[in-house]
């Protein structure tokens, strides 16, 4: 079974932005579906170059809102209202307008709780090792550099010629990943 | 990225100073932010600033301890004039709190670039101006140590929080703002904790740092839910940041206290927060850029930008005031028109005419576009603007509270040792936590400064 998972995969090095988003497209044209691209700020068009277009993290964001909205409103109407009805002046048990201000509160509370938890599942965060992280000049990845993996995984992946495709696209260096 | 509308080298930048300085790569800012972290020494200003404010933290410590063990009486608080210190305090720190969400959050979906070098710090200025603050009302509640009262939880008394209050209001706005500004905080700063590990020379930083980092690898992936998730949140703080100083005003303004009791006081709370946060960043700002070196970053634009902020918010307040004085007359009601007759020419009126000289008379000079860019004149002036909008809620709690509808339950207020040194004491942790910030995070986002720099250089930001 020495095949099956020799090295993670082949990394290359580019130094601008635009190189990286035509390798990433000329990678999914090669027929590459296990693509990734590292870079160290967010590269317009590099989602959808490497096939990542969308991201469901606006509905789980609307799901947290939500829940925080008829959670905190139910909560002030049971407690004050059900459970413990106060009368303050012969009004409403069911004041809503007095109610709307934690409301608020709590919607906005468990959305913005929602978006981060969400990105952290999501991008599968904290995650305390992964391979990438055996290229010593990855560590540029967060300075100045851009780098493409095609992982070993992937079905068209083939040592010698992933690496001349790599090659082909002019890249600062490629490395082997290992795993 | 298809145009670089502020490309140094055209003649529309010679005229509007930039908000980058030219020449600056991906690797050049994020060696110059990331070395006041790993590499430069701490310098004797950086030791004597934070020796300084941390006295003043043992100061409100002992405060503190004085407080607890003899009760609220230390303070100079009384009846009718309940509030005090504590209140003034409070609602000054919390709204120095609102411009850093402010420059944060609304600027970024406003598209401000010039956001982009302050937002990190003023984000910091936020959450340490938030936690100045809640320090003021958990005290004056007189047990602190029942502070969870204030929460609805299943209790052995079968008691709930009455929601119609504007104090439970208070509490959840205030608690929910500080939640979701140090996640917001922590979500842009995760990034350049990545930097900072993959840069840092000793063991002991790249796993503090790695740790914070949680293994961030900057996967275009990641990115784009980033992304996501960061505008959403500033899309949700944006009405937050409103919304906290709104409940604030309610404290006050559902009240039936004359002088509270008005419909303009919610607007006019958010102005006075971001006239008096935006003060603090020029105050912080200044020094910042002056002694580290980053005038690049936070260039002569950044301080007219926030100049004008203040001028706008100026006038927002001064409306604020002479609608208040206004709506007294008009309203025909004899306790409103008492109560502005008596801030007028009673026993504070010292400090409502301080107040108007600090907030609305001086800021005025910064029509002049040579006042605007003469930085020592502006730091000044962000100085009197603080004084100015603290001497705002002091006279707002004080004057109200001193006269209100029965002559017998007049008093008078003055602030004891203990009311100064427990502002100073919040003053010393303010800075101290700013002192240990500067050094162990990076005040300036790297990553978001990177990509300024794609958008203002170009392709030539690749060089080396």
């Amino acid at each position: 079974m020495k095949e099956a998972s020799p090295i993670y995969g082949l990394m290359a090095e580019f130094e601008q932005p635009a190189q990286i988003v035509a390798a990433a497209v000329a990678a999914r044209d090669a027929g590459y579906r296990l693509v990734d691209a590292y870079t160290p700020f967010p590269v317009e068009g590099l989602p959808e170059a490497i096939g990542f277009p969308r991201t469901r993290l606006p509905l789980i964001i609307f799901i947290g809102g939500l829940v925080g909205c008829i959670g905190g409103f139910y909560m002030q109407y049971w407690c004050n209202a059900v459970n413990y009805p106060i009368n303050v002046g012969g009004r409403p048990y069911n004041s809503w307008p007095m109610f709307i201000p934690v409301t608020f509160e709590m919607t906005i509370l468990c959305a913005a709780t929602a978006a981060v938890v969400g990105l952290f599942a999501l991008n599968g965060l904290p995650m305390p090792y992964h391979p990438v992280f055996n290229v010593p000049q990855f560590a540029q990845a967060s300075r100045n550099r851009f780098f493409l993996c095609i992982q070993a995984g992937d079905a068209k992946f083939d040592l010698p010629s992933t690496r001349n495709f790599l090659d082909g696209l002019k890249p600062h260096a490629v490395y082997e990943v290992q795993p | 990225m298809a145009g670089t509308p502020s490309h140094p080298s055209n003649d529309f930048a010679e005229l509007e100073p930039a908000v980058l300085a030219p020449g600056h790569t991906f690797a050049s800012v994020t060696d110059k932010i990331s070395a006041i972290v790993l590499t430069r020494p701490a310098s004797r200003g950086w030791w004597f600033g934070l020796v300084v404010s941390f006295s003043l933290v043992m100061v409100l410590l002992t405060t503190i301890t004085y407080l607890l063990v003899v009760g609220v009486g230390v303070w100079g608080i009384n009846i009718p004039i309940a509030w005090g210190f504590a209140i003034v305090n409070f609602v000054w720190w919390i709204g120095i709190g609102h411009a850093g969400t402010l420059i944060s959050a609304i600027l970024l979906l406003l598209h401000q670039e010039w956001r982009t070098s302050i937002n990190r710090f003023a984000e910091a200025m936020t959450l340490f101006a938030v936690a100045c603050a809640g320090v003021f009302p958990l005290l004056h509640m007189g047990r602190p140590w029942f502070f969870y009262w204030l929460l609805p939880y299943p209790n052995t008394m079968k008691l709930w929080p009455q929601f119609r209050s504007p104090l439970v209001w208070d509490c959840f706005a205030v608690s929910t703002y500080f939640t979701v500004s140090l996640l917001f905080w922590y979500v842009g700063l995760i990034p350049d904790m990545a930097t900072l590990r993959d840069n840092s020379r000793s063991r002991f930083g790249r796993i503090a740092y790695g740790f914070l980092a949680m293994g961030w690898r900057g996967s275009a992936r990641h990115w784009r839910r980033y992304e996501v998730a960061y505008l959403i949140m500033a899309g949700l703080a944006t009405p937050l940041v409103v919304s906290v100083h709104t409940v604030v005003s309610f404290d006050f303004c559902v009240a039936n206290m004359p002088g509270w009791h008005t419909t303009i006081f919610p607007p006019y709370f958010v102005a006075g927060a971001i006239y008096s946060g935006f003060a603090m960043v020029l105050v912080l700002a200044i020094p910042l850029r002056y002694f580290y070196g980053l005038k690049d970053f936070i260039t002569d634009q950044h301080l007219q930008n926030m100049a004008k902020v203040m001028l706008a918010t100026c006038m927002i307040v001064g409306y604020g005031y002479g609608l208040e004085a206004f709506m007294s007359w008009y309203s025909d009601n004899p306790y409103e028109e008492y109560v502005i007759h008596n801030r007028m020419t009673g026993a504070y009126a010292w400090s409502y005419w301080l107040l108007i000289l600090c907030n609305v008379a001086i800021p005025q000079i910064l029509w002049s576009k040579r006042a605007r860019s003469y930085v020592p004149l502006l730091f000044c002036v962000a100085l009197v603007v603080l004084v100015g909008m603290w001497l705002e809620r002091f006279v707002i709690v004080v004057t109200s509270l001193q006269r209100d509808f029965l002559p017998s339950s007049w008093g008078m207020y003055s602030p004891t040792f203990w009311d100064w040194s427990m502002f100073l004491g919040t003053i010393g942790l303010f800075f101290c936590l700013l002192f240990l910030f500067l050094r162990l995070l990076p005040a300036i986002s790297m990553s978001e400064m990177r990509e300024l720099v794609e958008e203002v250089e170009g392709p030539e930001a690749h060089a080396h």
